[in-house]
């Protein structure tokens, strides 16, 4: 490999792991919140990626962008007040039972409204313009990807530490009913996890596919497992350990290929998890919250 | 008409009855204690009172207005801030971000500021610690904290749950002097203590739960002397 082909190489990891990392925040998130893994999570990134293709068959790029996120928004917080907000009270197992369905019911519908047949995603021009540095090239998206990423990582870090909505999340997800002692409406704060998980998916989502070309009903499926994985990895809870589990998922999956173990290159990913559950559960940055009583 | 008025409240845990219907009130400026041994119902009848736990019946009236059934946020809004047992401080907040989460619902941003100031003056070992997270402070300082945190929403009522419990005697000694200090800054103290002597001494009436029910109501220094309640919660038989 010379080292053009491994800068190259490097590049398409960097850029592929950014992505997961936008999506992996979203399992974090909630996971922080309600002590769920949103399985639904990966298929309203799927989701979007529909939304995107109907939404530029009619509208220009700069305009779909910003309707397919708000799209995906709103159909992030109907599976929240759909799936999971009624089983506010109820065992942790039921909830998660919930979510596992809501996710084969997004499948289905997708699979119902758009056939099974892969649909072409639509080319967003900027995004695939040719960059060239030295005998490295790439695509815009391959450098804007991680650039983006670190960008809205370091806003949502702010915006948790910082404002009062950031620190409503912070004691939401430690301890509920002393929150509600304190006027936080927990719903609330809730739905803006939700909010939030599903716009970063969404950008996520035109990361991804732009470099993939299309969409299929199952499309959300491995990369949404992959990235609950980088969240696992990274400590299911903190967004930090999130984005460099995404990073690191998306940068050795590459290489993985890179070298020609393609095969084993999801193989690898669930792998991992298992090593990290018998090494490490709590992850690389997760922390060991002992229960209450 | 008193300030807060409780009149047959029960409440149901799964078929058992943790309140039998009990009835109480508390005036304007006082400190009332509930006192009793464990299991008697004295943190159900704060947590229903806060909202954090639905009565099956009876009525709870604050400020002639009916707030039994509402939401805890509607209640701290209403001004009754609840010190909940255990202190529960947030962890993972800082020392000042804890006070601030106290004053969630405020907007004025002036008025939280001032209040900080007359936190900090009460319990000048927060100010030393703001930055620090919660979870490293000790039992006592997360105690003063868990009291700043609930002044700071401004309550008309501070509801307290076993605030010297696992203190250090000198420490629980400070944290009485301190309820003093705030019930004279003229907020009323419903103040629920396993110490009952402790709580006797400065709390103006009191009343001896037992199983779910009132079974004794006096002045504070009535019930210090009857015989029935130094026998059964101070230790000391009577003569």
């Amino acid at each position: 490999m010379t080292f053009t082909t491994f800068i190259q190489h490097c590049l398409t990891g960097i850029s592929l792991g950014g992505a997961y990392a936008l999506i992996a925040i979203g399992y974090t998130m909630v996971y922080g919140i309600l002590l769920l893994i949103n399985f639904a999570h990966a298929d309203i990134f799927m989701m979007a990626g529909y939304f995107m293709i109907f939404a530029m068959s009619s509208l220009p790029w700069f305009i779909s962008i910003p309707v397919v996120i708000i799209v995906t928004i709103a159909l992030g917080l109907a599976v929240e007040g759909a799936a999971y907000r009624p089983l506010r009270m109820a065992p942790r197992m039921s909830i998660m039972i919930s979510a596992i369905g809501m996710s084969y019911l997004l499948q289905n519908l997708a699979i119902y409204l758009f056939s099974a047949l892969p649909r072409a995603y639509p080319t967003i021009e900027p995004l695939k313009q040719n960059f060239k540095i030295g005998e490295v090239s790439a695509s815009l998206v391959t450098f804007l990807t991680p650039v983006l990423t670190i960008v809205l990582v370091v806003l949502l870090m702010q915006l948790i530490k910082r404002t009062k909505i950031g620190m409503a999340m912070r004691a939401v997800s430690r301890d509920y009913d002393t929150s509600k002692l304190m006027g936080i409406k927990i719903n609330r704060v809730i739905r803006f996890t939700f909010i939030i998980g599903s716009a970063l998916a969404a950008i996520g989502s035109i990361l991804y596919f732009t470099d993939r070309m299309s969409v299929t009903p199952f499309s959300g499926l491995m990369p949404g497992l992959k990235c609950f994985v980088a969240a696992v990895l990274g400590g299911i809870g903190s967004i930090p350990g999130a984005v460099i589990g995404g990073f690191f998922i998306g940068i050795s999956e590459t290489f993985l290929i890179a070298f020609g173990y393609s095969t084993f290159s999801d193989a690898f990913t669930f792998l991992l998890l298992i090593v990290i559950l018998v090494i490490r559960p709590t992850g690389l940055l997760g922390e060991t919250i002992t229960e209450k009583v | 008409m008193s300030l807060l008025e409780i009149r047959d409240l029960k409440v149901n845990y799964g078929g058992i009855e943790a309140l039998k219907g009990i009835d109480f009130a508390v005036e304007e400026g006082e400190i009332v204690t509930l006192i009793g041994a464990n299991g008697a119902g004295k943190s159900t009848t704060l947590k229903s009172i806060s909202g954090l736990v639905k009565a099956s019946g009876g009525e709870i009236w604050y400020d002639g207005e009916k707030i039994s059934g509402i939401d805890p946020q509607k209640v701290v809004a209403k001004g009754i801030s609840l010190v909940p047992e255990g202190r529960r401080v947030f962890p993972n907040l800082t020392v000042r971000e804890n006070l601030r989460i106290g004053a969630y619902l405020s907007k004025d941003s002036s008025a939280v500021e001032a209040d900080f100031e007359k936190v900090y003056a009460l319990f000048p070992r927060l100010k030393e610690r703001h930055w620090q997270s919660a979870g490293t402070l000790s039992g006592g300082e997360q105690q003063m904290l868990a009291v700043g945190r609930g002044l700071m929403a401004r309550p008309k009522i501070l509801m307290m749950d076993e605030p010297s419990l696992g203190l250090a005697p000198l420490l629980v000694k400070d944290i009485f002097r301190t309820i003093k200090e705030i019930n004279e800054t003229g907020v009323t103290i419903l103040l629920i203590e396993q110490n009952a002597n402790a709580a006797l001494k400065i709390a103006h009436r009191g009343y001896v739960m037992v199983t779910g029910n009132i079974t004794l109501s006096g002045s504070g220094s009535d019930l210090l002397n009857d015989a029935s309640v130094r026998e059964a919660y101070l230790g000391t038989s009577a003569g």
